[in-house]
């Protein structure tokens, strides 16, 4: 995507305006505007092979290798054969373009599917078919109900009255209720009309495209009148038109141009940083190579100037070479090419093919597979696994990924009695799972057989028509704001612009009081299956200030009530003070809700005095009609009328969290590792679902809010924040502010602090844009980090990606991000590594993540198991394999001093050859496949295992030069044992023993033996694999090793294999073995020594967490843990309401009430006869 | 409302089931021994390794005490021969030189004789690769595509035969050794066969098929150093002609180190030598060569 932006970005200047006339593809063309195809694939069949050879060579090892080939090449410096280099690196190049060529081939497919969907066009006054490719600015399109809307559009008309559009933004931010767009009057009176529609020639100029996802101006000119355009009238690609037969649009911005391609981020090609270490450790290599090779070639020259010149008479020097500096020079290459072997080829390979195991094991893994929706956990990115062993933050999203975003009507408090648990016979509150019976609700037919309760007393009590619980469920049916739909008879579907309405209303639907339908003056319930039809007089409605609506109605029967439902710690003020005893028995139950993390609102009636209300509703009628503070004097009348409230009861919602949430949190904060919830939901519902799922409690110290809306208020907060949490963290001598005074540019990265104790941070979105601003960025990132838990609410899928960014800047730390919708996109793109909830209704995160998986629940064994495995597989296997290799080259960088440094291998070529290819791969290999430390089961009782892999400390530069220093020290035994043993040794029946092939024979059976007893001695998990890999590769070293020393092969490829009889000749005689004996010996008795009383008398944590469960793993396992995390929260809830405006001034104007509804009594405005109709339905 | 989990696929072959195969495999629940590093298996690790080579070293040094062995260097000895052939006109004069030693004590069992090189660079890349295998096969073979260069072919086109720098520097000083046993001389018979690898002699070294020897190397002249051609070096015994002389063999096989000892005879166990080498005095007799200009060299016997 960035890469097709980027094009067009270079192709024209800047857009600075966007202009386009409907209906005019020849006007509009002249822009040169983005149409609607989008372009995710790099590569084309021709470009494929330059594009991606350019690609690979890119990379620095691959260069690398490139380079030594050319240098083989070279006769005069060439000291080994040029296949060497050539088979590994055709190979290399092979696979991993195979595998681009793949991936890019999957992205064409998924292009081609998303640009080849149908929509219709206006061409010529007809609709036609096209493709959405084919889609230009300036085309006006016809959408129909539920589909995705094609590309960012301008509304012009719709079906709906007032020509209104719902649509659903969940793909784009994450919030699932439905959203209202509204068309211009101008553009609404085309209708469905093709013939006006072809006509409409409105000139449209507009901003040009950007990802404001809440922000659009622009102007439209008809017929020489100017009209404001704004984010109403707009429908963003992205979106799905609901309850909305059709809608017809104007293509404002077109495939790459759209705000969701906008905000869809860079992709960036992720690199783990084992990958970035192994990048600078390759570099320090090449450094100390070149110095080697710097001393031996001058050696060389002084070798050659010293002894080598009176040599000539036996070996002249070379062609073309004329001066011993000269002989320097070219040996300098020589050794080049010898000595890379510290870097060999196979490392890279064999990285790539250990990730692709480990990722192996997460596609297999059982234990995250979801039976539900039959989705196994997927590696879709098969090169980052060793970095989720390292994760310090994780950044989640809160709809769909902590919760099932399912709101349920799960308990409530009637007249001060509690319903919604279930208890056994003898008092104790029993669990409730699948197996718990339901209430039957067959009493009422038009019940949602989705709902489930599980307390029958509550059916009792409305069976038995108590009269307080009649007025409850009578309450919910009436004070909402819901739309019902009814398409079929009976079929009801509630539109519900926040999901805890919707459930309340459905709650009261079960109970027998069915909302079936509303006009703007009346609303229709169906009450014990009686239709009971109430006069709407007015909707106090929802703001952020009242927090409570209420609505106010009469009955049939003539009664004047006022229903009102809110926040408790509101309502509770406007209570009458007869209902005291009430009050508190309630106030009990609410605890007891909000302690399970339960969304609780109170409800409370009240009935009104007829003369008073008409008094009331007159004032009404003028405040709502006055032109100066409107919105005071309505306020100011709502509160006259709401108090002296009568208590109900109070309701709880459940926003279901997803199985097993809190435990994998409190796991995953065991281990270490920070959360923070970035969600586009408001605060008070974040906040209620941190205190649902364990991440805020209240053992915190103390839960900081955010929320200042210039940039100064939020320094202050955010610094406020800190004193309490840190005092001294302001003080001159605090480490971070002297290196702030010391370095005049921001620091790079900034260390961890520690708080005096545990705090929450809560963050607005609106705070969050000036936080990220400049540099409060510094402040922003010294204060959350500090915190245990950060929760960003009302935050836009690029500001996620922004906070991402912002502790990826500041933090030396592996960020991972986790979320499913298409909001979440960017940020799982900018995490380093990104996780896709799979199984759901949108793709879009699945298809930019890294891993996916179906459950929240399994991140802690994708972290704590796998992810731990990875780490510690992909350390051990590097720690050894600089190891190895090192011992391996450096015995040549000894022999150079004994063989005039004349870049002698010490080595038969062959061996040089097959060494990491064949002799050492596998067992390798087989470690870092199969290795485990604990078990899958201790690393999840034990999350503080995870730690050492957040401090990346099991392989960093210490660890690398540690292994260096082996090498070296393993590389002198190596040389200088099967030196000392040959020099100017006989064998026992007098024969030459000391000869060049006899020695390289020996030093290279050493060698391997050594390596080979290495990589027993770190296997801490021999499986019938690993003794096969083991023992098989010193076998197959011998058999090779005779085989190609054999007289046959001698007589067939003479040139290739000189070493003829060396091996029966060399590995015959007992010096020879006894001399590797000692040489394996010295090499690894110490290390063996040193682990051991490391082990002993310097214990890390690990060990002694090692220590612990080697002394339970004697006792029987213990049973895995089952215990229910009891919170013991006092908090009272955020109220469950929606966080904008009702839909109350909609409903009582009549703008949104459709006439055509078959079933449904609205629109009609004619109460009694339809009462009388559907009173004969039952 | 909207609710993202409830999609369940229906039952039945229309989706087969994604779930991973139970194995021990895939499930990374494979048995294994998972041995660790205790108190108990790192002592006695320890203390076994420690008596066992501790053991290895005294046997090593009693065996070793019981080597009689005498290193003769002669670089000096023959400083007349080599001021000679420093002035390169005199190369083909023949020059001889005598020293002389006394054996303290018999030495029992087989004896053998080397010759020693100091400072000679065997192991010079250059110099090990500067042959043709091919050649030494018998076969014949372009050995421009060798190694070979410079030492390949006369100006005039003649290759060279063995070709190459190993070759063109082999050792061709010849030594006898002589027992003086009251006043009287006794040449001390020495084995110059069988001193080398079987395998190099059976195997990599063979002479070019023909019906005699020289009529094999026709067409091919001897490297430059050297006094006589390749089918010369042992007029004897045919079997230790050409490209299968013993000497030759030896040479070829290039050293590991550039101090080195080559075996060059060994004492033929009968008459007075039958147990060995008798105590007394002895005397080498050395046609010294044009290769010992410049390392020093050395005799041992053991």
């Amino acid at each position: 995507m960035s890469l097709f932006g980027l094009k067009f970005g270079k192709k024209k200047l800047k857009e600075e305006e966007r202009q386009l006339q409907a209906n005019n593809r020849d006007f509009n063309l002249q822009f040169e505007y983005a149409n609607n195809s989008i372009k995710t694939s790099k590569y084309n069949f021709f470009t494929f092979l330059p594009l991606n050879l350019f690609e690979q060579f890119q990379r620095i090892a691959n260069a690398y290798f490139l380079f030594l080939l050319i240098l083989q090449l070279i006769p005069q410096i060439s000291s080994l054969a040029w296949f060497t280099t050539v088979v590994p690196l055709v190979l290399v190049l092979a696979v991993s373009g195979v595998k681009d060529a793949i991936d890019d081939f999957n992205r064409h497919k998924s292009d081609k599917h998303v640009n080849n969907r149908p929509v219709q066009v206006l061409i010529n006054g007809m609709l036609k078919d096209e493709k959405w490719m084919n889609i230009q600015v300036g085309d006006i399109i016809k959408l129909e109900n539920n589909n995705f809307v094609t590309a960012d559009l301008l509304l012009l008309s719709s079906s709906e009255p007032h020509s209104l559009t719902y649509i659903e933004t969940a793909e784009l931010d994450g919030e699932t209720n439905l959203k209202v767009k509204q068309a211009l009057t101008v553009t609404a009176e085309l209708g469905e009309d093709l013939q006006k529609l072809t006509e409409f020639n409105g000139e449209v100029k507009c901003e040009a495209p950007n990802n404001k996802l809440d922000k659009f101006t622009g102007t439209l000119t008809l017929r020489g009148e100017k009209y404001a355009l704004d984010n109403e009238k707009m429908l963003l690609r992205g979106c799905t038109i609901r309850n909305t037969e059709w809608c017809f649009g104007l293509v404002i911005y077109a495939g790459p141009d759209t705000k969701l391609m906008q905000n869809s981020g860079k992709t960036t090609f992720k690199r783990t940083s084992i990958d970035r270490l192994m990048n600078v450790l390759v570099l320090v290599i090449f450094a100390f190579l070149a110095l080697m090779c710097l001393i031996l070639a001058i050696g060389n020259g002084i070798w050659e100037y010293d002894k080598g010149y009176y040599f000539q008479v036996y070996l002249p020097w070379a062609e073309g070479v004329n001066s011993a500096s000269y002989s320097g020079f070219l040996m300098f290459w020589s050794y080049v090419i010898i000595l890379n072997t510290v870097v060999p080829i196979s490392l890279y390979v064999s990285v790539e093919i250990i990730r692709l195991g480990n990722s192996f094991y997460i596609d297999w893994d059982r234990k995250m597979y979801y039976l539900l929706n039959n989705t196994p956990a997927q590696a879709r990115t098969t090169t980052l696994n060793e970095e989720l062993g390292q994760i310090k933050y994780i950044f989640s999203d809160k709809t769909g990924t902590l919760t099932q975003n399912i709101m349920c009507f799960n308990k409530c408090s009637i007249n001060g009695k509690a319903y919604g648990d279930v208890y056994d016979m003898s008092g104790q509150r029993i669990e409730i799972n699948e197996n718990t019976e339901k209430v039957d609700f067959s009493y009422n037919h038009l019940a949602d057989p989705k709902f489930a309760f599980y307390d029958h007393s509550l059916v009792e009590a409305v069976k038995l028509s108590d009269v307080p619980t009649h007025r409850f469920f009578r309450l919910l049916s009436l004070c909402h704001t819901v739309m019902p739909e009814e398409k079929k008879e009976g079929n009801l579907v509630y539109q519900a612009q926040s999901p805890d309405e919707g459930a309340l209303v459905t709650a009261a639907r079960n109970f027998g009081f069915v909302f079936r339908a509303r006009t703007p003056e009346t609303i229709t319930v169906v009450e014990m299956g009686e239709t009971k039809i109430y006069k709407l007089l007015a909707i106090l409605d929802f703001n952020n200030v009242r927090k409570r609506m209420s609505v106010i109605v009469r009955s049939p029967e003539g009664d004047l009530t006022l229903y009102c439902k809110g926040a408790d710690t509101i309502l509770y003020e406007l209570l009458h003070s007869s209902c005291d005893s009430l009050k508190e028995e309630t106030t009990e139950h609410l605890n007891e809700f909000a302690g399970e993390g339960l969304r609780t609102l109170v409800v409370a009636y009240k009935n009104l005095d007829e003369g008073y209300f008409q008094d009331w509703i007159r004032r009404h009628h003028e405040a709502s009609t006055a032109l100066e503070g409107r919105e005071d004097k309505l306020s100011e009348l709502y509160e006259e009328i709401e108090k002296d409230l009568l208590l109900l009861g109070a309701t709880a919602i459940e926003d279901k969290l997803q199985d097993g949430v809190p435990q994998t949190i409190e796991t995953l904060a065991k281990a270490n590792i920070k959360i923070w919830v970035l969600t586009g939901d408001k605060q008070e519902t974040a906040m209620n679902i941190g205190y649902s799922c364990n991440l805020l409690n209240d053992d915190m110290e103390d839960v900081f809010i955010i929320e200042g809306s210039t940039s100064d208020d939020v320094l202050n907060e955010l610094r406020n924040a800190r004193k309490k949490m840190k005092p001294d963290s302001f003080l001159d001598s605090d480490e971070i502010n002297i290196q702030f005074e010391k370095s005049s540019k921001p620091p790079k990265i900034i260390p961890d602090e520690q708080a005096n104790g545990v705090y929450g941070l809560v963050i607005t979105g609106h705070s969050l844009a000036y936080a990220l601003e400049g540099n409060l960025e510094l402040e922003l990132v010294r204060t959350a980090c500090m915190c245990k838990v950060v929760i960003c609410c009302r935050v836009t899928p690029l500001q996620k990606a922004q906070v991402v960014e912002l502790v990826k800047k500041y933090k030396k730390a592996v960020t991972l991000a986790i979320g499913d919708g298409a909001n979440d996109v960017s940020m799982i793109k900018t995490a380093h590594i990104g996780v896709g909830i799979s199984g759901q209704e949108g793709m879009q995160a699945v298809l930019s993540s890294d891993f996916s998986f179906a459950q929240f629940r399994y991140l802690q064994r994708l972290l704590l198991v796998h992810g731990r495995w990875s780490y510690i597989r992909m350390c051990k296997f590097l720690k050894y394999f600089f190891y190895k290799n090192f011992a391996f080259t450096l015995v040549h960088f000894w022999y150079g001093f004994f063989s005039g440094f004349s870049a002698q291998t010490v080595y038969d070529e062959w061996f040089i050859t097959l060494y990491n290819l064949v002799y050492t791969s596998l067992p390798v290999l087989g470690m870092s496949l199969f290795d485990q430390d604990v078990d899958d089961r201790w690393s999840m009782l034990f999350p503080q295992l995870y730690v050492p892999g957040q401090q990346n400390l099991y392989f960093n530069k210490t660890v690398f030069v540690k292994c260096m220093l082996q090498g070296i020290y393993s590389s002198l035994i190596l040389f200088f044992i099967p030196y000392g043993a040959m020099y100017n040794t006989i064998r026992s029946d007098g024969k030459a023993i000391a000869d060049y092939q006899s020695f390289a024979l020996m030093a290279q059976t050493c060698l391997l033996i050594v390596v080979s007893v290495q990589i027993g001695l770190d296997t801490s998990y021999w499986t019938v694999v690993n003794q096969f890999f083991i023992w098989g590769s010193l076998s197959v070293y011998f058999a090779i090793t005779f085989t190609m020393y054999s007289d046959g092969m001698y007589l067939i490829f003479t040139a290739s294999f000189p070493f003829v009889g060396t091996a029966r000749n060399t590995l015959s005689q007992p010096n020879v073995w006894l001399a590797m004996f000692l040489s394996i010996t010295l090499c690894v008795l110490p290390v063996v020594g040193f682990r051991f009383l490391k082990a002993q008398l310097k214990p890390t944590p690990t060990d002694k967490v090692l220590l612990k469960i080697k002394e339970a793993k004697k006792r029987p396992p213990p049973p895995s843990p089952k215990r229910r995390l009891r919170r013991t929260s006092t908090r009272r809830s955020g109220y469950a309401f929606s966080h904008q405006h009702g839909f109350g001034a909609l409903i009582m104007s009549g703008r949104n009430m459709r006439p055509k509804s078959p079933f449904a009594t609205t629109g009609t405005f004619s109460p009694n006869s339809d009462k009388y109709k559907h009173k004969g339905l039952y | 409302m909207k609710s993202k989990t409830s999609f369940i696929p229906q039952e039945g072959e229309a989706h087969p089931s994604r779930c991973p195969d139970n194995s021990a495999f895939k499930q990374q629940k494979l048995p294994a021994w998972k041995p660790q590093l205790t108190i108990a298996t790192v002592l006695s690790s320890f203390f076994l390794i420690g008596a066992f080579c501790l053991s290895v070293g005294v046997c090593l040094i009693l065996s070793t005490n019981s080597v009689r062995e005498i290193q003769i260097d002669y670089s000096d000895k023959c400083s007349d021969c080599s001021k000679l052939r420093e002035n390169s006109s005199n190369w083909n004069k023949e020059c001889h030189c005598f020293v002389n030693f006394t054996l303290n004590e018999d030495i029992l069992g087989d004896v053998f004789m080397y010759y020693g090189l100091q400072n000679f660079y065997q192991n010079h890349r250059r110099y090990v690769i500067s042959r043709s295998d091919a050649q030494l096969l018998g076969r014949n073979v372009n050995i421009q595509k060798s190694y070979c260069a410079p030492f390949t072919t006369y100006q005039n086109g003649t290759p060279m035969a063995p070709c190459g720098a190993i070759a063109n520097s082999m050792f061709n000083d010849t030594i006898h050794l002589f027992y003086n046993l009251n006043s009287s001389v006794i040449q001390v018979p020495l084995l110059k066969t069988g001193n080398s690898w079987w395998t190099d002699k059976n195997v990599k070294f063979r002479n070019p098929k023909s019906y005699n020897l020289s009529s094999a190397f026709a067409g091919t002249a001897r490297p430059p150093y050297w006094q006589k051609p390749v089918y010369l070096l042992d007029e004897e015994d045919e079997r230790n002609n050409g490209y299968v002389n013993d000497d030759f063999i030896i040479w070829m096989r290039v050293s590991a180190f550039a101090t080195f000892r080559n075996l060059y005879r060994r004492v033929r166990r009968i008459r007075q030598f039958a147990d060995g080498l008798p105590a007394g005095n002895y005397t080498f007799h050395i046609s010294y060569s044009i290769l010992s200009c410049y390392p020093r060299h050395s005799l041992t016997i053991r």
